[in-house]
């Protein structure tokens, strides 16, 4: 079996291994959380006969290991359980959750992936002068300041000063993809300019390391022009290291983005994991805790092969 | 005022003149924009009620747990909900009063043990069914059976049995109960199509609109439901979108995506009123903020410990500080103005002295241990550093303990002695005296056991006569005041805002926040 295909492999099982462990985890995770979900359900104007008679009705008595077991098989087979709080069924409650969740994310990435490695490849370009300066100035000030007073700062000037974009982001089935993008387009501002930095940095030390190498100088003299060796000769080798990190940032896109779907009323995964951990609905908490863990598990396994893939020397063995 | 310019405000509320002609000829006859401006809201509220439009609101409290069933309506915005699409047998009106709504009429016997409920004539439920009293019948048996989960089950114990009799619905009660026809006005007990014993969360019954699109916890669409009996529903569509983050509810309302918000946070209300086109409305109301002492519990079961306690808190720098002026001095009662037999007590004040004379005179000697988080009330960790400093001045040493939110229903709040939270407040003395400060109470979250107050209670419910009630609750209050486990420094006030494209609000309006929950059914969207 040729080493790239025994490689890949190897990462693919070790991923799922992780998910297992990951699964083992929430659910252990989910158990020891305080409270009580009949008495969070009912909140504090509840009786003790309606409480008692919530606490048997969701059999909230077996034992632990049991539910583990029974949990997982379930979700191995599309089965995420029923929900506490509202006995539906999650996979179909969860619904448009992921996709609305993606759709933001998705967004968010075309805009920011594209600018963050144009950004990386200019300060490489124009290295210690002042738009290599000024570029990364403005993105580590942009990803220091926490996401939630960037959107606010953003939802006062655009939405309340300047009436461009709407402050509530929310979309629905009736609304065609010029209003959706128009709904989204201050939590997709947002999110571009918190994972912006991350990126673009990485991107510029990836080239400006591979900038070392004898070979560029070889590729200066031959008298090529800077952005020609950057682009052409630098980037292609600076790839594995920036998949890496796009990667890593795509997931936080994902599963990182609780906080802007609250600020900004976005019906996504993120608010509706929030609404059920307030309520102690814990198989809906642990069927999220999956789905974000398979979601980073899934990308950062992703960046692993594109980085196997990306290198020749595991290509092309001797 | 000169005729020419009422007559331009009639023309601009009936929208045949825009605000801003009607303001510039205003000027031009020598008005004021101020003098122009009042004229123009009393000419509007004059012209009446204008029908159509879309009324969008951005409520606080929904979660996508939330339930369409009636019976399990636990937040501001399910109680929204189920306003839209039902009805209870009546319901209280501005002056504190009841209205009919799907009862016409009732009537107590002479001993106010049975009492019985005409249903009004010719109303149908929105699946086109008519109301029967059987309906009405089945509705209460829900609420009230063994394995009900509903939230009305305390206040439908009393109830022994319950019959029909033509058009007719007769309560029979355990013991007597003046109140009864008020605990019929709870939101949980709307009438639904055979009780919804079938289909509770089907969300058909007898009110104004019929909900049209639920995404819960999101977004919430209802239309006008064409076959409504009475003459409020004014807006066409109504929206309702859920915005729990406070900054963000206050920016849809400034950059007009909705309407209506409740739950302004007081520290920001007056900056919001500040906009030219958006009204800041304060309603005073039963609910309160309160630290609560088990009465039973050492050390708070030494009088003398709580009498210190409720000397050593300044409750006007509470109101003022907390609540930013939004809500008005307590007493150490749960009871305010806003209830119909209210007597007001003398006034407890602060002071240091007499605070530390009775800690000197318990013999207690230490740290009091007060535990509080974020969500027992808004500002809830502020109040109690307040409490500390205004304790320190009287030699009295208060450990104030931060719990986290999560939880703080369940394993502090009536379990730990001491602790802050808060109380919605309930329509009549009987019920918040009966929920929390009956010594048998499953919420007595003070653990308050006082024989006499019992007593006075059970004896103040068979009452029928007005003046011998207000006078026991009157010696209740006294009683709660000087012997119970509550310190109540302050009566929030509601602080719900609405932009200048709605009219019609109706200023302390009796209930809970926005008009009792009424405020879209009954405001219009101006012309």
């Amino acid at each position: 079996m040729p080493l790239i295909i025994k490689l890949l492999a190897q990462r693919i099982a070790l991923g799922l291994i992780l998910l297992l462990l990951v699964s083992g985890l929430i659910f252990a995770g989910t158990m020891i959380l305080p409270g009580d979900v009949a008495q969070s359900i009912l909140g504090q104007s509840a009786t003790p006969e309606a409480l008692a008679n919530l606490r048997a009705e969701l059999g909230l008595n077996d034992p632990p290991l049991q539910r583990y077991i029974q949990w997982l098989g379930g979700a191995m087979t599309g089965d995420l359980g029923t929900a506490l709080t509202s006995g539906s069924d999650i996979t179909e409650s969860i619904g448009k959750r992921p996709s609305n969740t993606l759709f933001l994310a998705f967004w968010a990435a075309i805009i920011a992936v594209p600018l963050a490695i144009f950004l990386g490849l200019l300060a490489v370009r124009y290295k210690d002068r002042w738009p290599d300066k000024l570029i990364s100035a403005v993105t580590l000030a942009s990803i220091s300041i926490p996401e939630f007073l960037i959107g606010y700062v953003l939802m006062y000037l655009i939405a309340v000063k300047l009436r461009w974009f709407p402050s509530v982001a929310m979309i629905n089935d009736g609304m065609s993809l010029g209003e959706k993008l128009g709904a989204i387009a201050l939590p997709v501002t947002v999110l571009t300019l918190v994972v912006l930095a991350h990126m673009m940095r990485m991107t510029r030390a990836a080239i400006l390391n591979v900038m070392q190498s004898a070979y560029i100088e070889t590729a200066e003299l031959k008298g090529l022009n800077g952005f020609q060796v950057i682009f052409r000769h630098a980037f292609p080798n600076a790839i594995a290291p920036i998949v890496n990190v796009v990667m890593l940032n795509l997931a936080y896109l994902v599963v990182g983005v609780v906080v802007i779907e609250v600020v900004f009323v976005y019906p996504g995964m993120g608010q509706y994991l929030v609404d059920h951990v307030s309520k102690r609905d814990v198989p809906v908490v642990q069927a999220c805790g999956l789905i974000f863990a398979a979601v980073y598990i899934g990308l950062n396994m992703i960046a692993d092969i594109v980085a196997i893939l990306s290198n020749p020397r595991l290509r092309h063995p001797k | 005022m000169n005729d020419q310019l009422h007559y331009l405000a009639r023309h601009a509320a009936a929208g045949k003149l825009s605000r801003r002609d009607f303001m510039a000829k205003a000027a031009a006859l020598g008005f004021t924009a101020a003098a122009a401006s009042t004229l123009l809201t009393s000419e509007a509220r004059a012209a009446g009620p204008q029908k159509g439009g879309t009324i969008r609101m951005g409520l606080q409290g929904g979660s996508t747990t939330d339930s369409l069933d009636p019976a399990l309506s636990t937040n501001q915005v399910t109680l929204m909900l189920v306003r839209l699409w039902g009805e209870p047998l009546v319901e209280l009106n501005d002056d504190g009063g009841l209205d009919g709504k799907v009862a016409e009429s009732y009537e107590a016997s002479a001993d106010a043990r049975i009492w019985t409920f005409k249903i009004r004539k010719g109303i149908t439920f929105s699946n086109g069914k008519a109301v029967t009293a059987e309906d009405v019948a089945a509705t209460m048996e829900r609420h009230s059976g063994e394995d009900t989960k509903s939230g009305a089950l305390g206040i439908m114990r009393g109830i022994k049995n319950v019959s029909t009799d033509g058009d007719n619905v007769v309560v029979e009660l355990e013991t007597p109960n003046a109140d009864l026809p008020y605990l019929m006005a709870d939101y949980h007990l709307v009438i639904q199509p055979g009780g919804g014993m079938d289909d509770p969360a089907a969300a058909i019954g007898t009110g104004p609109y019929i909900i049209k699109d639920v995404d819960m916890g999101v977004r919430i669409v209802a239309e006008k439901n064409p076959n409504y009996w009475g003459d409020i529903g004014h807006a066409e569509t109504i929206e309702l979108i859920v915005i729990n983050d406070n900054t963000a509810r206050v920016a849809a309302l400034q950059s007009g995506q909705v309407d209506m918000i409740d739950r302004v946070p007081p520290r920001t209300a007056k900056l919001v009123a500040r906009a030219p086109n958006i009204n800041v409305h304060s309603t005073s109301g039963p609910g309160h903020y309160v630290f609560i002492m088990h009465a039973n519990t050492a050390p708070f079961d030494n009088k003398d410990v709580r009498m210190a306690l409720k000397y050593g808190i300044n409750r006007q720098e509470m109101v003022d500080k907390v609540l930013n002026g939004y809500g008005s001095i307590g007493n150490d009662s749960p009871i305010n103005s806003s209830y119909p037999m209210f007597t007001p007590s003398e006034q407890r004040e602060y002071d240091p002295d007499k605070a530390m004379f009775h800690m000197k005179k318990s013999g207690h000697d230490g740290e009091i241990l007060l535990r509080t988080s974020d969500n027992s009330f808004p500002g809830a960790p502020d109040a109690s550093a307040l409490f500390q400093q205004s304790c320190a001045s009287a030699g009295i040493n208060l450990n104030v303990k931060r719990e986290p939110n999560d939880g703080y229903w369940s394993e502090v709040w009536n379990t730990q002695p001491f602790c802050t939270s808060y109380w919605g407040g309930r329509p009549t003395q009987d019920q918040m005296f009966t929920t929390a400060y009956l010594s048998t109470a499953d919420w007595n979250d003070t653990r308050f056991n006082n024989e006499q107050f019992d007593q006075l209670l059970l004896a103040a419910r068979a009452e029928l006569d007005t003046a011998k009630r207000t006078q026991m609750y009157a010696d209740m209050g006294e009683i709660q005041r000087d012997e119970g486990g509550l310190i109540c420094p302050m009566f929030n006030d509601f602080v719900d805002a609405t932009s200048d494209r709605l009219d019609g609000w109706v200023e302390n309006a009796k209930g809970f926040a926005l008009m009792n929950s009424y405020s879209p059914i009954r405001m219009w969207v101006k012309a």
